[in-house]
């Protein structure tokens, strides 16, 4: 095996660490309460837009601007909740879909009104890190980083928090849980604005590595279902794995056939997981 | 027959033909521009609807019928110098074919998942055709401007090609009348209320709701190579857009879904206001985010669409409004 393609597949694990932070966002709402957001892209892009003006007018260094870029991230998640989600939690799927479409479409409308599509990008740069042969940028590397411990955060506070363990209650059965006394609408939008957040920081992450637009989040959007199905819809901790997956297919494919395949592939490998192992490829048995 | 004996088939199509003759007899082309846009949407919803409103299954990737099928004919038009009817036919075919394949893979997936898989298949769509190379990879195919010869000159194969538009949109609208009048259409409202009831019922969902997701593809397929022989080129960003897809549903929904009416009403209402917003100086940039903000009012509070509103709400007009 060549160093190129090493270096392309190591370039694609840290990649899909951050991949599968946006994931679990996306996973997380779907576990908790079957609501497919397709609202997730535009709050990605919003993530890197708002992260790109923190860094560009207060000079905040990107990693501490990130926090801001959360806590945004968060407060859009339950915004949304409570407009458009809330009403229809009991509705069929099919009215979920379309208001998170909706508030995806406002948001880049109202966005590429604003920003424009020109592309932008975050000026900052970091030393690369050079091990042997390989050579990795800093900012991929922070990136994936802060991917791992937001996940271990995430899965801490799931596993070992009460209000995580009251989330859990409500994914499992949410009339039992508000029987326990469990507030359950306001475990809901807790959860949304979670995964809103994920999105965000997963956004702003990409943002510190790629050049970006409004209409990026799209692409990303859709990776994400890519990366929460080869993990299991509704299991956080395979969205990394998934992420993980695809990083290596992203960075491994364009070495045995061009680039604009990657999709098509990455597609065919979401509908076959999708019809032959629905729970994920780490998914246990449901 | 029965299903001849409805105003409200005969009401829309009466409609419908209405307005689509009202620019040949003022002998407008920029009318005619207007209506063929109409034409279009009206078209693309009320085949959408077959899968959205009847069977309950969303589908975001509509225009993939409308672009592919598009592709087919106008590389048979172009490269093998086939006639228009035949282009067009062989477009909408392709289309059911294509739908034909998909749907066996995709439709063995329920609700949301089925919902996931068809936004990956306008992506999947769209990279396989930017990167095909009979189809002219990212630039596209365009036409010799000598074929409009053959249909009498560029001004007349406009006109041609508009009044093919209107037969296909009243061929839709009857289309879709006698689905959801037919055995077959009971059976795909019962996957849309209880796909597992309906499955115990004896309805077989799968292949059923193939047969509605191919029927849905035909007239996509047939407009797309129309409008594309009308612009006289195709590339890939203009086949497969996917607000286009989203548009349609807004279409579908602010009609209402599941109706007859609904989805030409819809078209005709949300052509219009997107004309008003895309002229309007202040709303120009914000026409996406109006018609989103438009898709949650619905949603939210009247997910029946006009149509069905006005049908709950004055029991009377049930005989009309269908």
């Amino acid at each position: 095996m060549s160093p190129e393609f090493i270096s392309s597949l190591c370039d694609g694990i840290l990649m899909g660490c951050v991949y599968g932070v946006a994931a679990m966002g996306l996973t997380l709402i779907w576990g908790v309460m079957r609501v497919v957001n397709l609202g997730h892209g535009a709050i990605m892009a919003l993530g890197m837009f708002a992260l790109s003006l923190l860094v560009a007018h207060l000079g905040l260094n990107p990693y501490l601007a990130l926090a801001g870029v959360a806590l945004l991230g968060f407060v859009c998640g339950v915004g949304m909740y409570w407009t458009a989600v809330h009403r229809l939690i009991d509705a069929p799927y099919l009215s979920t879909l379309l208001s998170t479409f909706a508030v995806n479409m406002m948001l880049i409308g109202m966005g590429t009104a604003v920003f424009t599509t020109t592309p932008r990008n975050i000026d900052f740069a970091m030393r690369t890190v050079r091990i042997g042969a390989l050579a990795f940028p800093g900012t991929r590397l922070a990136a994936a980083a802060i991917a791992v411990l937001v996940t271990a955060g995430l899965h801490l506070f799931l596993h070992r928090s009460r209000t995580g363990a009251a989330i859990r209650a409500v994914a499992s059965n949410r009339a039992a849980a508000e029987l326990m006394g469990i507030p359950s609408a306001r475990m809901l939008s807790l959860s949304f604005g979670i995964g809103a957040m994920l999105a965000a920081v997963a956004g702003g992450l990409i943002a510190t590595i790629f050049p970006f637009t409004i209409l990026s989040g799209e692409s990303y959007q859709m990776r994400s279902f890519v990366v929460c199905v080869l993990g299991g819809l509704g299991n956080p901790l395979g969205a990394l794995a998934g992420g993980i997956v695809l990083g290596l297919l992203e960075g491994g494919i364009p070495f045995f056939m061009p680039v604009s395949w990657v999709p098509v592939i990455e597609f065919a490998i979401f509908v076959l997981v999708l019809m032959v192992r629905p729970t994920g490829l780490f998914g246990g048995e449901r | 027959m029965k299903a001849g004996r409805s105003p409200g088939l005969w009401l829309t199509l009466a409609a419908v033909l209405a307005a689509g003759l009202a620019p040949a007899i003022a002998e407008s082309d920029t009318m005619r521009e207007g209506m063929s846009t109409l034409l279009i949407f009206v078209t693309l919803a009320t085949s959408l609807n077959i899968l959205l409103g009847y069977t309950g299954y969303v589908n975001f990737g509509h225009i993939v019928f409308f672009g592919l099928g598009g592709y087919c004919g106008f590389y048979l038009l172009s490269r093998h110098g086939w006639p228009l009817p035949a282009a067009a036919l062989a477009g909408g075919i392709s289309s059911v074919l294509l739908a034909g394949m998909l749907g066996a893979c995709i439709l063995r997936l329920r609700g949301a998942y089925f919902a996931l898989a068809t936004i990956g298949i306008n992506e999947a769509a769209r990279a396989f055709v930017s990167t095909f190379p009979p189809f002219g990879g990212a630039t596209g195919l365009s036409i010799n401007f000598d074929v409009y010869r053959r249909y009498g000159g560029a001004s007349r194969a406009l006109w041609t090609v508009y009044a093919s538009l209107l037969a296909a949109a009243l061929a839709a609208i009857a289309m879709s009348h006698l689905v959801r009048r037919s055995r077959f259409g009971l059976g795909l409202m019962a996957i849309r209320e209880d796909e597992d009831a309906a499955q115990v019922m004896g309805v077989r969902a799968p292949r059923l709701k193939t047969i509605a997701y191919m029927l849905s593809a035909f007239f996509p397929g047939v407009v797309g190579v129309l409008y594309f022989f009308k612009n006289g080129n195709v590339e890939p960003g203009d086949a497969f857009r996917l607000n286009m897809s989203i548009e349609t549903m807004v279409m579908v929904m602010l009609g209402g879904q599941g109706t007859l009416m609904g989805p030409v009403a819809g078209a005709a209402a949300y052509e219009r206001l997107r004309g008003y917003l895309i002229t309007s100086p202040l709303f120009k940039n914000l026409h996406l985010a109006v018609a989103g903000l438009s898709l949650l009012l619905i949603v939210l509070f009247i997910p029946a669409g006009a149509v069905g509103w006005l049908r709950r709400r004055f029991p009377p007009l049930r005989r009309f409004l269908e």
